[in-house]
């Protein structure tokens, strides 16, 4: 029997698959990156339509539930995303900074 | 100004109304060499500053103040400059103090002196929230570069040419101020703090940092220091 909460997942996962197959085609994400979002929406999609192989991963790591288990690990996942994020800003924010700079000196070049 | 070539940088962001005067402080003063950098402003600073005869280096995206401080001192450096001045634009520094910074680095004892707010005279009218944290500031600089100084976030500093040839700033932002106290700890620069004299106006007040700021600006410059 299905769930809803499996009919919601199961389409928001192949939406989320189609947009990363669909930006590889634009060569907008590295091959790398489209294997990781492939895997990890694989991997919602069979840990959606088969719950008892979370609790037999959890079972094996330890973690009571594998519903515990699948939180825990989706923080640990969104914080190592939100780091990798933070230090492209910033990395962004610096080369904008230099070609600010740049231009401010060949401006007062030009005046000269 | 003895015959050395000192450099005043000035990062200015919508200053017109202040920044007039703070110029002709400093032309009175005998400083000829004054860079300002407009960071962005939507106001007058740059006609202004231009009027004054500085030199003006125009941000076409607001960047910051560190930011502009680094786009300061490099064309500084770029020019001759002995010694390189940090002032603001908005009038709470007093030009009769750089002479103070200027003579420890003159008599080559030091390579960086910071213009401190709390050591001899107090500071004029500074509200009381900032006294806090600027207190604050003190620990979590020193807990974060080992560096403990009477005034730990001033904008008011001198350094000399090999300073400021090391000092690498990245930080754009307000978290400037912590990150070049670590390049002084890091490149074993001598540091000198100076009583310096600040006058809390309230147009420098309403203009400046807010203390409630500081916990997040705290918090950036712990991150800038765990990624380094």
């Amino acid at each position: 029997m299905l769930q809803v909460y499996q009919i919601i997942v199961f389409i928001f996962a192949l939406f989320a698959l189609s947009r990363a197959i669909l930006r590889a085609k634009e060569s907008k994400i590295t091959r790398g990156e489209l294997y990781f979002w492939s895997l990890l929406w694989l991997g919602v999609l069979v840990l959606t339509f088969l719950p008892s192989f979370s609790d037999i991963l959890a079972d094996y790591a330890g973690i009571g539930r594998g519903a515990d288990l699948l939180v825990y690990a989706s923080v640990l996942l969104l914080f190592y995303l939100m780091f990798r994020l933070y230090v492209k800003i910033d990395k962004t924010e610096q080369e904008i900074t230099k070609l600010v700079q740049k231009v401010a000196y060949e401006n007062v070049k030009k005046k000269k | 100004m003895t015959g050395k070539k000192v450099f005043i940088v000035i990062p200015a962001y919508n200053e017109a109304k202040a920044i007039s005067k703070v110029l002709d402080d400093l032309k009175k003063n005998g400083y000829r060499n004054i860079i300002v950098v407009d960071d962005c402003s939507s106001d007058d600073t740059a006609i202004v500053a231009r009027h004054h005869k500085a030199i003006v280096l125009k941000h076409i995206i607001n960047r910051g103040q560190g930011a502009a401080l680094k786009t300061g001192t490099d064309a500084g450096l770029n020019l001759g400059a002995e010694f390189i001045v940090h002032f603001d634009a908005d009038g709470q520094m007093r030009v009769v103090d750089i002479k103070k910074l200027l003579t420890p680095l003159i008599a080559k004892k030091a390579d960086v002196v910071l213009g401190s707010r709390f050591l001899g005279q107090k500071a004029k009218n500074m509200p009381f929230s900032k006294k806090i944290s600027l207190q604050l500031g003190r620990i979590v600089v020193f807990a974060l570069y080992g560096l403990w100084l009477s005034d730990s976030q001033s904008g008011f500093r001198v350094i000399n040419r090999k300073a400021a040839q090391n000092i690498k700033i990245t930080a754009d932002r307000m978290e400037h101020a912590g990150e070049i106290l670590g390049e002084i700890k890091k490149k074993k620069l001598r540091l000198v703090e100076v009583a310096v004299t600040i006058l809390y106006t309230d147009y420098s007040i309403q203009k400046g940092q807010s203390w409630s700021r500081g916990p997040a600006l705290g918090l950036k410059m712990l991150l800038r220091r765990l990624l380094k």
